[in-house]
């Protein structure tokens, strides 16, 4: 058991490691001049190369490069090359903002998955289960920002029930907060939901053929209750791991689905530090992306220890 | 399947759990106010949907239209202001008079203006403002105040500037972002606390959302109507529409896609305000280097282009068709458009003669969208004419900066100059983008400067006469200012030629 967590921990700073070399190089690579996109087009040569200088973009890109991992390591996440303002109080703003967004969608998508997955499994071959296994397939091939713009369409543009886009903080006004989380929430985890749902019906129909499925079905439980004693957990096992790959794709979900309903998350956040070719600041968002998705993956492969206790052993 | 429905009801509780959960408190301080309903709520209220938002609130440093359009002439004053027509009139200045070497500018100030923190306005502040530019701005604009020799305050409400050689266009700039008037004071937190004379105090920027304005209850001028500005910012033009459809905005202060504006057509809640602006969408050459050195290539493209036919198809017909780098605002416009029309004959002729297509040009045009919607129409058209025509996007700000503005690396681009009396900027100085280098233009411009105001708008007409002629670009439209607007908000302005969005006359009737 302690072998494992350390063998995880060490890839996962092995993993970081490496990305953080990732994220910079791509930086390196982005076409055109951060300070020039600072000062905009009226500046003079002159201005640029100072300012070149002031970002440190004139040094060598090793040293670049560790001077930026080491203020990640203490917690220094640099200064703002547009708006000379610390990085990090702003990436908290917007992440709380977009956190609202990932997990309610996370939670809908669960909350959908579960019943409706294992409800396709259980009737996987009659209409019912076909329909809604139809339904789940449309659902997994619209992308969230088109049910955004479907879901902004009908139910604010049209039937105005709902506001089209905005955000407002929960402390402020907690009605109009839901009012505008709705359909932000609906589009990226009706999305999520139906991808979780295909994962949650194949779970459930492979462990329905286990043997010992079938040993509790011979002890005399109940399909369903077999089902929840001994089915669901093992079900489990796939169902979090595609869950925790979910995250990424609602991280990268939520920054459509910010620009779309305009919410000031850390998708718009991310977008407009790439237009203004804020390196640091790109930098930094997307390492605390690439951090946040590893640190989840870490998390699951421990849980799976706790889930399923076969691997406790180590026979993996 | 009892114990399904079990599951089901379980799932609905969580569920209920968790929208209670998610619309439990803590949160956060980004974000909008006035999002969803408030806005168009409170009749003393107002949000405008804008584009842009700034990185920054100091214009003395960071360049960018977005912060003047916010804060000039709405928490910043000027001494002067321009009208509707173009023409300078007082503001913070009551009244200037000129010396006849057109070298001293007497101003006489109100004596009643005051800044947000409660200081009166003096000819003090407005000398220390004027030396300001010189002594600490970094943006390139400050070079429009090169020209000042001495600002000094000759009373508290006269104030005496000194030109080391006579300058009209130093007055014009007067008007804008350079001519702001700060105080000593006000001025060590430029970039999240402005303080100005206006008839709008700064409120809260909500970063990625939008910049409040509250009415200054001590303002000097008119008092405006509404006590509450929000300018609310939006990437997406469709959302910017959604918003103002769903009434989380009640004013589009800029259009930005105008095939978009047939769904406010023909509907009574919504007015659709056009005019004009000071965004010439310019088809650059690069006049330095081959093919476009020469100026016969240079004719053939501005004969194959079909004006009226692209501006149809590429921004809905909406814009102005201009014959020279000069909106009809400006004092000295001229209606030019008939010295290159439509001739596909001629530019045939041009292109056989001078083997223009024995090369592709390459058009590198900006990722903004009117130049995309234009490229690809421009590319056809010079086609037909015989050029053969390679079309780049680069990516705006960063690409196109680097490539076209700066290494000059392209033979056309296509992009707008939104400054006013952008001429001699664009096409004054060889070193820029355009690398235009015409000494007897040159000249003029200088003379327009320095000479009377009649003088100026006659060497004006003849520069702009001379720079179409010698196609140094073709002038492709004039951007329209578009505003939709709930019906009955009044004061909006047709003509958006100024760097500001003014609130000042806005009110609902």
């Amino acid at each position: 058991m302690l072998l494992q967590i350390v063998r995880r921990t060490a890839i996962l700073l092995a993993s970081l490691v490496v990305s953080s070399v990732l994220v910079f190089a791509f930086m390196v690579l982005l076409p055109g001049d951060p300070a020039r996109v600072a000062l905009g087009v009226n500046a003079s040569e002159s201005a640029v190369t100072q300012l070149r200088q002031e970002f440190g973009l004139d040094r060598p890109l090793v040293a670049q490069y560790l001077s930026w991992v080491s203020g990640l390591v203490r917690f220094d996440l640099g200064t703002s090359y547009v708006s000379r303002a610390e990085i990090a109080p702003q990436i908290v703003d917007r992440l709380q903002v977009t956190m609202w967004l990932v997990v309610c969608a996370m939670l809908l998508a669960v909350v959908i998955a579960v019943p409706f997955g294992t409800l396709m499994a259980l009737r996987h071959r009659r209409p019912s289960g076909l329909a809604l296994s139809a339904l789940s397939q449309v659902g997994v091939a619209v992308p969230a920002f088109l049910a955004g713009i479907l879901l902004i369409t009908v139910f604010a543009v049209k039937l105005q029930w709902l506001p089209a886009n905005g955000w407002t903080p929960p402390n402020e006004n907690p009605t109009q907060f839901l009012r505008q989380l709705v359909l932000p929430v609906l589009s990226l985890g009706l999305v999520q939901g139906a991808v979780l749902t295909r994962y949650v019906r194949s779970a459930i129909l492979d462990v329905q053929r286990e043997d010992y499925i079938r040993t509790a079905r011979a002890k005399g439980l109940g399909r369903a209750r077999a089902l929840r004693r001994h089915g669901f957990r093992n079900a489990a096992i796939p169902v979090v791991t595609v869950l925790a790959l979910q995250l990424a794709t609602l991280l990268i979900g939520a920054v459509v689905v910010e620009r779309v309903f305009v919410i000031p998350g850390l998708g718009s956040l991310l977008l407009d530090q790439v237009s203004n070719r804020d390196l640091i600041f790109v930098q930094d968002v997307v390492m605390l992306l690439v951090f946040a998705v590893l640190v989840v993956n870490f998390v699951v492969d421990l849980l799976y220890l706790v889930i399923d206790p076969r691997l406790k052993v180590g026979a993996r | 399947m009892k114990h399904i429905r079990i599951g089901t009801a379980a799932a609905s509780v969580l569920f209920l759990a968790l929208t209670a959960a998610c619309s439990a408190g803590s949160g956060t301080s980004t974000s909008g106010g006035t999002g969803g309903n408030g806005g168009a709520g409170a009749d003393k209220n107002l949000t405008v949907g804008l584009v842009a938002e700034p990185a920054s609130l100091d214009f003395t440093t960071k360049d960018g239209a977005a912060i003047p359009q916010a804060l000039l002439d709405n928490v910043y004053e000027t001494l002067v202001k321009v009208d509707q027509d173009g023409q300078i009139k007082p503001a913070l200045a009551k009244a200037w008079k000129v010396s006849d070497d057109g070298k001293t500018y007497t101003f006489d100030l109100v004596d009643n203006a005051k800044f947000s923190d409660g200081q009166a306005f003096t000819a003090k502040d407005a000398a220390f403002s004027i030396d300001r530019v010189k002594k600490d701005w970094t943006v390139s604009l400050k070079a429009s105040m090169d020209v000042v020799q001495d600002a000094k305050a000759v009373s508290d409400t006269q104030l005496q500037v000194t030109l080391n050689k006579p300058s009209n266009n130093w007055l014009y700039k007067m008007s804008t972002r350079v001519g702001a008037m700060m105080t000593e004071k006000g001025v060590a937190d430029l970039a999240t606390k402005p303080v100005g004379t206006g008839p709008y105090v700064f409120q809260t920027w909500k970063r990625g959302d939008s910049i409040s304005l509250k009415a200054n209850p001590s303002y000097w001028g008119t008092k405006p109507y509404f006590q509450q500005v929000t300018l609310k910012y939006f990437k997406d033009p469709t959302a910017l529409n959604n918003a103002l459809l769903t009434g989380t905005i009640n004013v589009i202060g800029t259009v930005q896609a105008p095939e978009s504006l047939a769904q406010f057509e023909g509907n009574d809640k919504y007015e659709i305000i056009e005019g004009t602006t000071n965004g010439e969408v310019l088809l650059s050459f690069n006049n330095g280097k081959a093919p476009f050195n020469d100026l016969k290539v240079r004719q053939a493209a501005r004969y194959a282009i079909d004006h009226k036919a692209l501006l149809d198809t590429c921004w809905a017909g909406r814009g102005t068709l201009i014959g020279s780098m000069v909106p009809p605002t400006d004092p000295w416009y001229e209606d030019l458009t008939g010295l290159y029309p439509h001739d596909l004959a001629k530019a045939k002729a041009l292109v056989a003669e001078t083997n223009a297509a024995a090369t592709p040009v390459r058009l590198r045009i900006p990722s903004l969208p009117y130049a995309v919607s234009c490229g690809q129409v421009v590319k056809s058209q010079l086609e037909q004419a015989g050029f053969k025509v390679t079309l780049d996007q680069l990516e705006f700000p960063a690409v196109w900066l680097t490539t076209v503005f700066t290494d000059a690396d392209y033979d056309m681009s296509i992009v707008a100059h939104v400054e006013p009396r952008d001429l001699p900027a664009v096409f004054g100085d060889p070193k820029y983008y355009t690398r235009y280098d015409n000494k007897q233009l040159q000249a003029d411009l200088a003379a327009a400067d320095a000479g009377t105001p009649e003088e100026q708008v006659t060497l004006m007409k003849k520069a702009a006469k001379e720079l179409s002629q010698d196609a140094a670009g073709d002038f492709l439209f004039l951007l329209p200012n578009l505003i939709v607007a709930e019906k009955g908000i009044t004061g909006l302005p047709k003509n958006a030629i100024t760097e500001s969005f003014d609130l000042t006359g806005l009110a609902r009737s």
